[in-house]
């Protein structure tokens, strides 16, 4: 199948400098998000938060104000507790009032701590680590069956990745050549208790990954030009599942959350810590 | 009363009985900084194993462990564990072997990190294994307690439910865990509050209050959920005439699932059950979810004074 933009939907194409000034927007909710709730997940929302932009601005065929309609392209965040970065990016992109961002994690908001399906434009909950690549295997299945011509995109943790699940579904979804499945790795070498390698060492995940039947490519996660190369080489023609390695950063943009797992499930510790990480970013 | 953290005591008894006892390792997935496993693993690096964030490999090790006489301490938050049922099924309790999980963040107290978190349905998962027995401690005394009969007197499976917040000590200093028997934290005549975990010291505050409303109420903790101290609940059902259970969980399969089990098989009386009914969690501070999902100091209260209404507006869930 070939996958190219549809004409329906939002595709904004945008600049580097327009994307760029956006990521930078979104970077400040999340900190702003976390802070105000006193609690969530800012470093696996720093490295994701520019590819989620990119998609949803360049990439997906989606329509803010025709949000269910059938062909759209569906976004899974697998590693759910990066639901930070996921409404951002969808507030930004009209699907939800921005206001509405500040009730993270409180008791009377629809914004629940993992992401959540009653939020507009999210297609599953998540928050168990490891079931959103088979959840998206089952979309593509759908797709295909209804002639469909949507995509199913999927972000994965690296962490994440340590759980069966993920691979039961590697192998699941290159026995059914689903093409239209594009799984996105958060190469950001950090998880919960440590970093990735002295946790669970993941090795040269590319080549683990081929031998399963998908095609692979890496690329930085934080440069426009290459995540825009990294999509092209998504929507060529093939016959198989999709896997894109993208490299992170952890906590990307605010210097004491960078590459460490301190601030995996914590936010700014301290009205200091906040105003630096803001003064960080706006910086950028 | 002062609070302690009962994951914290966790952390260290492992450490103290650790230091005795060779046979012990544990097994945590990537959350051995919140479930306080790590403790153990910076004294002994050898007998821990990080198993990543991999639950299914995590239990089955355990089990080959167990099976190759290791005493297994299996800890991660205990929506997590879980996803391992059936691991837990075969390998272990079938096995019947010496592998012990003491899980963390279980329930609504884990407060903002929401409903997927929350887990309301584990103690009926648990105790509805044959081989397996089921603990659910009120305070860091009643750990430490329970860790020392776990190490030194059982090579069987359990399950240990630890929640996220301190909660309150109830138990005196010198109180001693005896498996299958309930303890009597307060006495009473009119009513009877069987509790555990969180809700302890809810019903105790509770109890409290009831007695400005002339109820005199016994508050009773069941942190031995399997086995059930049927003789207790019997003699109190007999002795107050009323029961109302509270547990921070489901009310289906749960505390007052057992609890109404006992008195309706050995003497039938009305049992009012204070738990989460039948809908999942959500994102909020935790104590604020105590009166969201009515299940604060007010309803037990509540429930106490139905107790004694001739009608009653207590809505049934099925
Ligand atoms: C099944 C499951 N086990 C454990 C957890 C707890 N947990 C939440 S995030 C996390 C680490 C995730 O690391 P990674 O996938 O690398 O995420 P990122 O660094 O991108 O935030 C863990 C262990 C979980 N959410 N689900």
């Amino acid at each position: 199948m070939e996958r190219s933009p549809s004409s329906v939907g939002g595709n904004e194409n945008l600049n580097n400098e327009t994307l760029s000034k956006l990521s930078k927007k979104a970077r400040e909710y999340i900190i702003r998000m976390v802070y105000e709730a006193k609690s969530g997940h800012p470093g696996g929302s720093l490295s994701i938060i520019d590819i989620l932009i990119y998609l949803y601005y360049n990439e997906m065929n989606i329509d803010p104000t025709n949000q269910n309609y059938e062909d759209r392209d569906r976004l899974i965040m697998s590693k759910g507790h990066a639901s930070p970065a996921l409404y951002t990016t969808l507030a930004l992109r009209g699907f939800f009032p921005q206001e509405l961002l500040m009730g993270f994690r409180k008791i009377n908001s629809k914004l629940e701590g993992h992401v959540h399906r009653g939020v507009p434009g999210v297609e599953t909950s998540t928050g168990s680590l490891g079931q959103g690549l088979g959840i998206g295997l089952g979309m593509a299945l759908a797709g295909r069956l209804d002639h469909r011509n949507y995509r199913v995109f999927v972000i994965l943790g690296d962490g994440e990745i340590e759980e069966g699940n993920v691979w039961e579904t590697l192998m699941g979804a290159n026995k059914y050549k689903v093409s239209n499945l594009i799984a996105i790795l958060d190469r950001n070498r950090v998880q919960l208790d440590d970093m990735t390698e002295n946790v669970m060492p993941m090795g040269d995940i590319a080549s683990k990954v081929r031998s399963f039947g998908w095609d692979t490519m890496e690329f930085n996660g934080h440069d426009f030009n290459e995540i825009r190369k990294a999509f092209e080489f998504a929507n060529q023609k093939r016959d198989g599942p999709v896997f894109l390695i993208a490299n992170t950063i952890k906590g990307k943009g605010v210097s004491y959350m960078e590459n460490t797992a301190k601030y995996h499930g914590s936010p700014p510790a301290n009205q200091e810590e906040f105003e630096k990480a803001i003064k960080e970013i706006r910086d950028l | 009363m002062v609070s302690e953290s009962l994951r914290e005591k966790y952390g260290e008894m492992l450490v103290e009985l650790g230091a005795k006892h060779p046979e012990i390792v544990v097994l945590d997935a990537d959350l051995s900084s919140s479930t306080k496993t790590q403790a153990f693993g910076k004294k002994f690096p050898d007998r821990f194993f990080n198993m990543g964030i991999s639950e299914q490999s995590m239990v089955t090790a355990a089990a080959g462990l167990a099976l190759s006489g290791k005493k297994a301490f299996v800890s991660t938050f205990a929506v997590f564990l879980t996803r391992t049922y059936e691991q837990i099924r075969q390998s272990v309790c079938y096995n019947n072997i010496d592998v012990k999980f003491v899980v963390t963040h279980p329930g609504i107290t884990v407060g903002e990190d929401g409903a997927t978190h929350q887990i309301i349905e584990d103690t009926g998962i648990m105790c509805g294994l044959p081989n397996m027995r089921v603990i659910v401690p009120a305070d860091s005394i009643e750990v430490s307690s329970v860790m020392h009969h776990l190490v030194e007197k059982t090579k069987t499976p359990y399950y240990v439910r630890l929640s996220r917040e301190k909660f309150p000590v109830v138990n005196d200093s010198d109180y001693k865990f005896r498996e299958g028997r309930n303890t009597v934290l307060r006495d009473g005549s009119d009513l009877t509050i069987f509790s555990n975990g969180a809700m302890v010291g809810l019903a105790l505050q509770a109890a409290e209050e009831l007695k400005a409303q002339a109820i005199d109420a016994a508050v009773i903790n069941v942190s031995s959920m399997k086995p059930l101290d049927r003789e207790n609940i019997v003699k109190y059902a007999k002795s107050t005439g009323h029961i109302v259970t509270a547990e921070e969980h489901s009310i289906f399969n749960g505390l007052g699932s057992r609890v109404a089990e006992v008195v309706s098989e050995e003497y039938p009386v009305h049992v009012y059950r204070i738990g989460m009914r039948d809908t999942f969690g959500k994102s909020g501070k935790s104590w604020e979810l105590f009166d969201y999902f009515h299940m604060g100091v007010k309803d037990i209260v509540e429930a106490g004074i139905k107790c004694f209404q001739k009608e009653d507006d207590y809505e049934a869930v099925s």
